[in-house]
């Protein structure tokens, strides 16, 4: 094993870790925005408002991330209107941008039926006494349903985060050098696919358990109250939790 | 829509990706149940050295990307058989996409199905298996006639969610050069210069696929449950 190739082409894969942090936050940081109204329309148990959000989440959760980006970058290019819109408009010749919206969808689906679970986790009593105190509803889902739903959704949404920095690994597949590209590039280039590959999955893997242990603190923070107040017990539990966030 | 005409005349070969798709994902998931049930019970085995090496597998497999781990098998893994084959004077021995994607699909869900199943053995209560050893039966009789159909109700719900992930994860095996749906409908996509129908119908297949596993795991959820009353 030799892996003096991928040294010497360290800057090859910090592009690459730019690129795959750049596509990974912001897709996270859109989908999330997207989600949180999509999950109250949601629970919404008018079949009107529900059922287009249904459809949008069943749709871009059973079909393969890399399918629905297939779709928008060569499915999208066939249309007539999208190639006259690309000669004026330079970007749209950049893979990544439907990179970037393929999975910026495909997340805001996945946090959508992660939130709504949790929304309808809400204990009903805490959304009487949040009437009783005279609160509109949108106060009640701003003080009250809300911040205590995103508490409980958050063990999932770390699983969420995990699953699309591994899943912008397909961002390589067209033509986006992010990190797997750069690893990709690397290979082709010296023929060692075995030392490239294994590099940039200790990469990988650093990523994943820095977000995981960034996640635990989050939540000791945020479930503090939760917590037992002897040493032994906490021991025991923080253990369990660790693997329901994995 | 323009172009169906030609999604039914490339419908044929769509349908052979779409088989060779579904072969990729049954055979994934033989392999995952035999490494999850065997990553279980060394988990909750008193071997330490067994239990370190499991542990080491599935924290692997949870922190790099399916498709870097199906790169690596498939391109480092030929030539490390190169290397191995030369040193023992075979024949070449070829990695082939179908068995680099099987592998590492089985390989990846095996640890996440290790993890499913731990939790399911662990809901079996002990008496159980106490009374199949006390009628004179093996470890592995215990194992396959009551532990094995005792743990599957409890284990179903994050077996299904498995295999529905697998499921999708199939769709990385084109990136590998194997003919499954996907790739199928991107050369057809390719030649008629409409891709955008030819990866709908990929879309709406695993659609289908999707909804025929959920409707197919409540069946067996059912059939596991029988035994149990429902509040």
């Amino acid at each position: 094993m030799d892996f003096t190739p991928i040294l010497e082409n360290y800057q090859l894969y910090l592009k690459g870790l730019w690129i795959t942090l750049q596509l990974v936050s912001l897709s996270l940081v859109i989908g999330l925005g997207m989600a949180v109204p999509l999950a109250i329309l949601r629970t919404s148990s008018n079949p009107l408002v529900n059922a287009p959000v249904w459809s949008f989440t069943y749709f871009f959760r059973g079909t393969p991330l890399l399918v629905q980006m297939f779709l928008l970058y060569y499915g999208l290019g066939q249309m007539q209107f999208m190639i006259e819109l690309s000669q004026q408009l330079d970007f749209l010749k950049d893979a990544y941008w439907y990179a970037l919206v393929a999975f910026t969808l495909n997340t805001a689906a996945y946090t959508t039926e992660i939130i709504r679970g949790a929304i309808e986790g809400t204990d009903y009593g805490e959304v009487e006494a949040a009437r009783a105190c005279g609160m509109s509803r949108f106060q009640t889902y701003t003080r009250v349903i809300l911040p205590s739903a995103f508490r409980r959704a958050l063990p999932a949404y770390s699983n969420e985060v995990i699953f699309m920095l591994h899943g912008s690994a397909i961002a390589s597949v067209i033509t986006i050098i992010d990190l797997t590209g750069a690893a990709r590039i690397i290979a082709s280039r010296y023929y060692n696919p075995f030392e490239a590959f294994i590099a940039v999955g200790a990469v990988y893997f650093c990523i994943t358990f820095t977000l995981i242990g960034g996640f635990k603190l989050l939540e000791r923070h945020w479930f503090a109250h939760l917590r037992p107040r002897e040493e032994v017990k906490a021991k025991g539990r923080t253990k369990d939790k660790a693997q329901q966030v994995i | 829509m323009e172009g169906f005409d030609k999604l039914i005349e490339y419908l044929p070969s769509l349908l052979e990706g779409a088989l060779v798709t579904l072969e990729v994902a049954f055979a994934s998931l033989a392999i995952a149940i035999v490494l999850g049930l065997i990553t279980a019970s060394v988990k909750l085995s008193r071997s330490r050295a067994g239990r370190f090496v499991a542990e080491v597998y599935t924290t692997v497999v949870r922190g790099v990307p399916e498709l870097v781990l199906m790169l690596l098998i498939f391109f480092g893994g030929q030539i490390q058989v190169n290397n191995i084959g030369a040193y023992f004077e075979w024949d070449y021995i070829d990695v082939d996409a179908f068995t680099a994607g099987v592998l590492t699909i089985g390989f990846i869900y095996g640890a996440y199905l290790g993890e499913t199943f731990r939790g399911a053995f662990l809901a079996v209560p002990v008496g159980l298996l106490e009374a199949g050893y006390a009628y004179g039966m093996s470890g592995l009789q215990v194992f396959f006639r009551i532990l094995v159909p005792q743990m599957m109700r409890h284990a179903l719900p994050g077996l299904g969610n498995n295999w529905l992930v697998l499921m999708k994860t199939t769709a990385l095996v084109s990136v590998i050069g194997l003919h499954d749906l996907v790739l199928k409908a991107g050369q057809a996509g390719g030649t008629t210069r409409l891709p955008f129908i030819f990866y709908l119908f990929v879309a709406f297949a695993f659609l289908v696929f999707t909804t025929i596993s959920i409707w197919g795991l409540k069946w067996l959820e059912k059939r596991y449950s029988v035994g149990v009353r429902r509040a």
